[in-house]
């Protein structure tokens, strides 16, 4: 079954003049785990907004879980989960009053018991007594999570859940969204990280307010028929390198991982010969590489930039 | 490390920078100093003329006309009503409609020319003791000068030394002049003014500032469940203080409760509900919690300073009591005064109570206007 759970089409969305979302247009299907990335301020907040009902758009049409976009925003936020990319829970009351003004806020009948295993669920049973401002950052992401499951939606949006929380958590935490959308729940999520990216089934990459592309990792991935290499060395001649080597013709762009810098094309050809006279410097080891998310995303960004 | 003269400076100009950019508390800056300027300068008073007055006259001999005319020229009083019987010159009292009731008795131009030494009565609405004193001196004075015209001639015998008449002041519903009968029922208008508008005013903006009003909209709560949920708690708090300060009252300063509790707790819940929508506007359209606060206080000063809480109402100049008027807060002290002073019943405080009434109802709309259901 390809239900879809979120189907929009042609949003737009300005502040004061100046277009935030243009032309946007996004179909997930039940049960998918949907990546949405882009760099800050290209308008992935704004997008989720216009979809759980928080922003109007100015324009555009579409349905969320059934619902219309434009018109049924009360019926959207009844039925979708959203949480917010800032931990927006009452710091001042304690974990479980947290939970339960959500549980009243959604009408939920048996209220104490919902919370009761939800807190059981998410392992702060011990600690519900406790502050929710006192929390860590991981501890603070599972509760938002937690309040935003409370209802049980059968869609969730997340607006860059994992910001400043620790790789542990973060695994954890994709853990429980692959467990989510196993149980067919979907689930629309932002991200910055590119292992994130990875573990989604569909990807879409938004810059400057429009969407870019979209498709599984893979289709992303041989979106361009992009070239790497890989260069190591010590770090100080990487970056003479990394200086040299840009604008010259044939190379797209050139990004510094760590000890490594990859070295990227549209062309095959055209890059070998544009690194060979680097090649046989000294202290540089080069290999072919295959291009990963992160390099077609760059590419995604300076393509576009060169088209504006 | 030494003190740097370069980064001195680099906070000075930050300081500067930000200063500008938050537009209302630069607007502040200016409008503070202008409003109590023109609020100190012009509006106040503390000797306040042309205050209004009503006569009862069962005499209609020319002697009594030229009283009341001295009166007037005196400066201190202004005929605003000729009543008919004693109960309407009462009501205009109790209302607060006129803050004297001038009484010429039957036969007073008989008595005065016979020199019986008629007395005529003038009664002082002296809840505000300040507000009449002055008058109440000129008045004393009046019986020597005020019929030294008409008494010439063949009269001119009952002219010097013993004044001809005698003028009998009643101070009406506050015979002593205390102060505290005065001020201490104020407090409860201008404590609730300053607690149920900031309070209310910061608890929209707390949760957008910290992030939380985003959750609160991705809920399916209505702005109306929202706005007066947010409400209710401080009614609760209003009514609190309000007992702690009336008990003070009778209790410390033993002001006397005249009227009906009841009928007090009636209007101070009227009150309460107009400030807290005051204050829940302000929160929707405040940025942040400093923003509600300085709107807040740009709210209190003027209702502290045109309500007559704290200077003579009947003081100012016409368009500041206009602006006054426009204050809950100028009603309320009418209301909360004439209950606890003067034993006012609901009737009496009716044309003190619609205005509050409209002030609420036109707050609502602003506040309804510029409440987002959404994030635009």
């Amino acid at each position: 079954m390809s239900e879809l759970v979120i189907d929009v089409h042609g949003l737009n969305k300005s502040f004061g003049g100046k277009p935030v979302v243009r032309d946007f247009a996004l179909q997930v299907k039940r049960g998918e785990i949907y990546g949405f990335l882009g760099p800050n301020g290209s308008g992935k907040t704004t997008s989720i907004r216009m979809i759980c009902g928080l922003l109007r758009p100015d324009s555009g049409a579409g349905v969320v879980l059934g619902h219309d976009v434009i018109r049924d925003t009360a019926a959207i936020k009844r039925a979708v989960g959203y949480m917010t990319q800032r931990f927006s829970l009452w710091e001042d009351l304690t974990i479980r009053e947290n939970l339960e003004f959500v549980a009243r806020m959604y009408g939920m009948p048996d209220r104490n018991a919902a919370v009761s295993r939800m807190l059981r669920e998410i392992g702060l049973e011990a600690r519900k007594d406790q502050l929710a401002g006192t929390l860590s950052g991981g501890w603070k992401q599972r509760l938002a999570l937690a309040a935003c499951m409370l209802h049980e939606p059968q869609l969730l949006l997340l607006d860059e859940p994992t910001a400043g929380v620790d790789p542990q958590a973060r695994r954890d935490f994709w853990e429980e969204i692959h467990a989510l959308a196993a149980k067919g729940i979907s689930v629309l999520v932002s991200t910055h990280y590119m292992d994130e990216a990875e573990r989604c089934h569909r990807l879409a990459y938004i810059l400057y307010g429009r969407l870019l592309a979209s498709g599984t990792p893979d289709e992303l991935l041989h979106l361009f028929r992009l070239a790497t290499w890989e260069v190591s060395g010590d770090a100080h001649r990487l970056a003479g390198l990394a200086r040299r080597l840009r604008g010259r013709a044939g190379i797209a762009h050139v990004t510094a991982f760590g000890n490594t810098l990859h070295v990227t094309g549209e062309d095959g050809a055209a890059l070998e010969r544009a690194i060979a006279p680097f090649e046989r410097e000294e202290g540089l080891r080069w290999r072919a590489a295959s291009p990963t998310l992160e390099d077609v995303f760059i590419h995604l960004m300076q393509a576009s930039g060169r088209d504006a | 490390m030494s003190f740097s003269w370069s980064r001195w400076v680099g906070i000075i100009v930050k300081e500067f920078i930000q200063l500008r950019r938050d537009r209302l508390t630069f607007g502040m800056i200016i409008g503070i100093p202008v409003l109590q300027l023109v609020l100190f300068g012009y509006a106040i008073n503390a000797d306040p003329k042309r205050l209004p007055t009503a006569v009862l006259s069962a005499d209609a001999s020319p002697y009594a006309r030229s009283f009341v005319a001295a009166m007037q020229t005196s400066g201190y009083f202004r005929v605003v009503r000729l009543a008919r019987s004693e109960s309407e010159l009462d009501e205009l009292l109790a209302r607060g409609e006129v803050t004297f009731a001038v009484t010429i008795p039957e036969g007073f131009g008989r008595k005065l020319v016979r020199g019986e030494r008629p007395v005529l009565l003038v009664e002082a609405d002296a809840t505000d003791p300040g507000a009449v004193g002055n008058a109440i001196a000129a008045l004393v004075q009046l019986p020597f000068t005020a019929l030294a015209r008409e008494l010439d001639g063949a009269l001119a015998g009952l002219a010097p030394g013993q004044p001809p008449l005698e003028v009998r002041v009643h101070r009406r519903y506050n015979p002593e002049g205390v102060t505290a009968y005065n001020i201490v029922p104020g407090l409860i208008g201008t404590i609730l003014t300053m607690t149920m508008v900031l309070m209310t005013g910061l608890a929209m903006t707390r949760e957008r500032e910290r992030g939380t009003f985003e959750n609160l909209l991705s809920t399916p709560a209505l702005p109306i469940e929202v706005m007066t949920g947010k409400i209710v708690p401080y009614i609760l708090i209003g009514l609190i203080q309000v007992t702690l300060i009336v008990a003070a009252a009778l209790a410390l300063f033993r002001v006397p409760m005249q009227g009906n509790p009841l009928l007090l707790y009636f209007v101070v819940l009227i009150f309460i509900a107009a400030n807290l929508t005051l204050g829940i506007t302000f929160s929707s359209i405040a940025r942040n919690q400093l923003q509600a606060m300085q709107m807040t206080f740009f709210f209190f000063l003027p209702s502290i300073l045109l309500s007559g809480f704290m200077f003579p109402f009947r003081g100012m100049p016409e368009w500041a009591q206009w602006l006054g008027s426009l204050l809950p807060l100028t009603h309320f002290l009418v209301l909360v005064r004439g209950i606890m002073l003067k034993g006012n019943g609901l009737l009496d405080l009716l044309p003190q109570i619609w205005p509050i009434l409209a002030f609420m109802l036109v707050v609502i709309a602003i506040g309804l206007r510029f409440y987002k259901r959404t994030l635009d």
